[in-house]
């Protein structure tokens, strides 16, 4: 029985910091934005985190297809920035969008791809019927250490997926995922900055969980990458996403519109599926989309999705990717430290 | 000093603008009232979901603030009457010589305070301008 | 319902009082009342004691025992009260005494009013005196006292043209009256410059649009008019004693810019005196913040409202104008100590009725009235007392 996404929702904080603002500061090459192909991130307010930035995407998602919240069975909040350690960011969400209390949930954490996971998590329930909708969040107001390479991409932004078995925008017609034991990229409990392995974070860590996943989905579905319409990859910044779809045998083209990372920056849990939502903003019925999400530790996730005809009665109904690219504000590196409390009072 | 029970009393209250509307008198009450002042013992109070779509009615810009709110200020606060009716106090997020009296505004989910680094997060309703917000 | 009256007055020095706590505060005011009449301790059947936040400032509640041991009455078995409306405690205590002694209940009546506000810091003091405010649905949200005030102050900006110097000549009267008071915290002269450069508060509100914090405490005594002469050469009679409360928060109000609860307690005690307003010759009102005095002038009736914004700038209000308001200094210059306020605006006009206030005397002084606020106008006290 088919399932897949009724609906879908975004949020991305209306404040950027461009990157030669950050190199300016660091005394940095003054093309690094043309050599990550991220030219600004976005930046939350004073008073903004993973919880609130995942209730504004659940509340769009909600809005976009007219969801009843009482239908929702289970809640999967996927971060690596959740606000408490211990404390669900998937109940505070859950009770702002007004949910009722017969439902599960329980928060993720796979690094950037906790969101994919939250959306296999909601799938299986969906299609055991053991629930009616399901709710996939994938949110961060992620960190990158003052001065280090990840300052220019660590960004904020959030995605929620309705999962159900009806009325669908666009259905997950399967899924693949790899996973190792790669210690490419973490964060100690109670740090508040990531680790990373420099160079060591491509090949043995992003290529190669992407390529497995993606040459085994392939394999499963008895696809080739000409089959799909769209590919949305993992964004950790503009260079990542281009190699590895050329590597695989996807255009330029396919995976334009799900290109967000120049514009945003690297939503961390929210970037593969910010990337999807882009693409669902103006895929058509009958078309499909490859998405491979990839989170450090390492595993990704793949999928393949055709759309459906209930898109064009969703779409609209709430804000586009490409809406919060409007009316943003320019913070100089001052002001960007304050806001991300990097100065310690 | 520890407030948890008193924030999370009102929680559906203040993440989802929930007050309450006397079926007997028509008006509408936010922040909630139990008793409503035209009809007292007489009122028949159900719960009411605003919609949040609001006008300023008073501000100001606060420079002092107290200790959780210092590393916000300057932050605006208004008095907002919302579309239904009801006055309510909360902050509008946009630069101090954004704000004007009779602006349109709607709501936000945003962090209200916190309890130090160890206490409680507050979350709550703030509001932005209708203008220019996504 | 027996007509009662002001026997003896004492008021603390205000200001920071580093060498003396809320106990010395209350020792040295009653010392200072009793001693302005002859009453003896055995006679005194009642206190009454403003008090805002003793739990908050001290940790100590159950001021009305505190106060009735420290003034050596607990042996006497004194009963004593401790009232509380925000910064309306003292004005709320006067009233409770008034009516104490009126109602026949009780003969000689002390009504005390003290706060000691520097033993915290700044800070856990500013979020004190938020509770005077609606903690739920106010302070949550973001809102400070100052935020309160600034609220108002801008929609009668908006609504009558008041101005940001308006404001400022409320400021700079006070202080000129201050520095001829000399129980005043500040004695010293400001400009309009001077408030108008001050650093930003709650916009348009500045530092010096807004009273400091303050320790004091002040008491009178009263006894039934009957009898007041055997006590005291000068007794002072209490026309009026109202009172009114209104909405908590400000959001809620009729008319952001009215204080409703001044409007009713004023009319109620211009009723109960049988007069009005142009026949008072001086008043202490509530100048929490300037925007306080502007709006309360127009709320007690002595200018149209929308007009209160002039009436500083054009000395209306200066100690020789048509109506002396707050010769005192108000709380701006002399200071707020929460409790004790609205007892000190009895003891100023006590002075001023007896021709006692030296250089601040306003000229043939008969009836005065005090104006006490709680919070932003949760709670009105207006009293008329004449010679």
């Amino acid at each position: 029985m088919p399932a897949g996404i009724v609906s879908y929702g975004v949020y991305i904080p209306k404040y950027r910091i461009r990157a030669q603002e950050i190199a300016r500061v660091w005394g940095e090459r003054e093309d690094m934005a043309q050599n990550l192909n991220v030219f600004e991130k976005s930046v939350p307010d004073f008073d903004e985190d993973a919880v609130t930035i995942g209730v504004e995407a659940a509340r769009n998602a909600v809005k976009r297809a007219s969801i009843d919240p009482a239908r929702i069975g289970a809640i999967y909040a996927g971060s690596e920035s959740h606000p408490y350690a211990v404390k669900p960011t998937g109940t505070i969400v859950g009770e702002a969008i007004g949910v009722d209390h017969q439902l599960t949930a329980a928060d993720f954490e796979f690094a950037c791809k906790a969101g994919t996971a939250a959306v296999q998590a909601c799938l299986g329930l969906v299609t055991a019927n053991l629930i009616d909708l399901g709710l996939a969040i994938g949110t961060d107001t992620s960190q990158g250490a003052p001065g280090d390479a990840l300052e220019y991409t660590a960004a904020a932004g959030a995605a929620a997926y309705v999962i159900g078995r009806e009325n669908l925008a666009a259905e997950i017609e399967g899924f693949y995922s790899f996973t190792t034991d790669t210690p490419d990229f973490w964060r100690r409990e109670g740090m508040p900055y990531p680790e990373h392995g420099g160079r060591f974070t491509g090949e043995p860590g992003y290529f190669k969980h992407v390529l497995s996943a993606t040459r085994g989905l392939l394999k499963k579905m008895r696809t080739i990458p000409e089959d799909y319409d769209y590919a949305v990859f993992h964004q950790p910044n503009g260079k990542f996403p281009v190699r590895v779809a050329g590597q695989l045998g996807f255009s330029r083209e396919q995976i334009e519109p799900g290109l967000v990372v120049p514009w945003i920056g690297n939503t961390y849990s929210g970037s593969s599926l910010i990337g999807l939502a882009a693409t669902l903003d103006v895929a058509r019925p009958g078309e499909r989309i490859f998405l491979a999400s990839f989170g450090s530790g390492a595993g990704s996730d793949a999928f393949s999705i055709k759309v459906c005809d209930g898109i064009e009665d969703v779409r609209d109904r709430a804000p586009k990717v490409r809406d919060y690219f409007e009316n943003v504000q320019y913070l100089d590196y001052a002001v960007y430290a304050k806001h991300k409390g990097k100065l310690r009072l | 000093m520890s407030t948890v029970p008193r924030f999370w009393r009102h929680i559906p209250q203040r993440y989802n603008l929930v007050g309450t509307h006397c079926e007997k008198c028509d008006e509408y009450y936010y922040p909630p009232r139990t008793i409503c002042p035209n009809c007292r013992r007489n009122a028949k109070m159900e719960d009411h979901k605003f919609a949040g779509i609001g006008t300023v009615v008073t501000y100001t810009t606060i420079y002092n603030a107290t200790d959780d709110f210092k590393r916000q200020t300057p932050y605006n606060l208004a008095i907002i009457k919302l579309d239904e009716g009801p006055r309510l106090t909360g902050q509008v997020i946009c630069s101090p010589d954004e704000i004007k009296i009779g602006m349109k505004v709607k709501p936000v989910f945003r962090i209200l305070g916190k309890e130090g680094d160890r206490g409680i997060i507050y979350y709550g309703t703030k509001f932005v301008p209708v203008e220019g917000s996504v | 319902m027996r007509s009662v009256s002001i026997i003896g007055a004492g008021c603390t020095r205000f200001g920071e009082r580093w060498d003396d706590s809320l106990r010395d505060l209350v020792v040295e005011t009653g010392i200072m009342a009793l001693e302005d009449t002859s009453v003896s301790g055995e006679e005194i059947d009642g206190l009454y004691v403003g008090n805002m936040s003793g739990g908050r400032f001290v940790e100590q509640e159950h001021i009305g025992a505190l106060i009735s041991d420290c003034a050596g009455l607990s042996r006497l078995h004194v009963p004593s009260t401790r009232v509380e409306a925000a910064c309306a405690s003292g004005g709320l205590a006067l009233r409770q005494a008034v009516l104490a002694v009126a109602s026949g209940y009780s003969d000689v009546v002390i009504a005390a009013g003290v706060e000691k506000m520097t033993d915290v810091t700044g800070g856990v003091a500013a979020d004190a005196l938020a509770a005077a405010a609606d903690r739920e649905w106010e302070c949550f949200f973001g809102a400070t006292f100052p935020a309160l005030y600034a609220m108002i102050a801008r929609l009668h900006m908006h609504r009558f043209g008041t101005t940001r110097e308006e404001l400022a000549a409320v400021a700079v009267k006070n202080h000129h009256n201050g520095c001829m008071n000399p129980i005043s915290q500040y004695q010293m002269e400001i400009s309009v410059d001077k408030v108008m450069r001050s650093p930003l508060v709650a916009d348009p509100l500045r530092v010096l649009d807004c009273s400091p914090i303050t320790d004091g405490a002040a008491a009178v005594v009263l006894a039934p008019t009957e009898v007041a002469s055997k006590y005291s050469d000068a007794p002072i009679k209490i026309l009026a004693a109202a009172q009114a409360s209104d909405t908590l928060a400000l959001h809620d109000r009729r008319d952001i810019t009215t204080l409703d609860a001044s409007v009713y307690a004023a009319r109620k005690a211009f009723d109960q005196a049988g007069l009005e307003p142009k026949d008072i010759d001086l008043a202490e009102v509530h100048d929490a913040f300037t925007i306080g005095e502007i709006v309360a002038i127009e709320d007690l009736g002595f200018v149209e409202k929308g007009e209160g914004g002039r009436a500083a700038e054009e000395g209306l209000t200066a100690i020789g104008g048509k109506i002396p308001i707050n010769t005192s200094g108000g709380l701006k210059a002399c200071g707020h100590p929460v409790g004790a306020t609205g007892i000190k605006q009895a003891y100023e006009l006590v002075l001023q009725l007896r021709g006692e206030a030296g250089k601040r005397q306003v000229e043939g002084a008969e009836v005065g009235l005090t104006h006490n606020v709680g919070g932003c106008g949760g709670t009105a006290l207006v009293h008329i007392m004449s010679r």
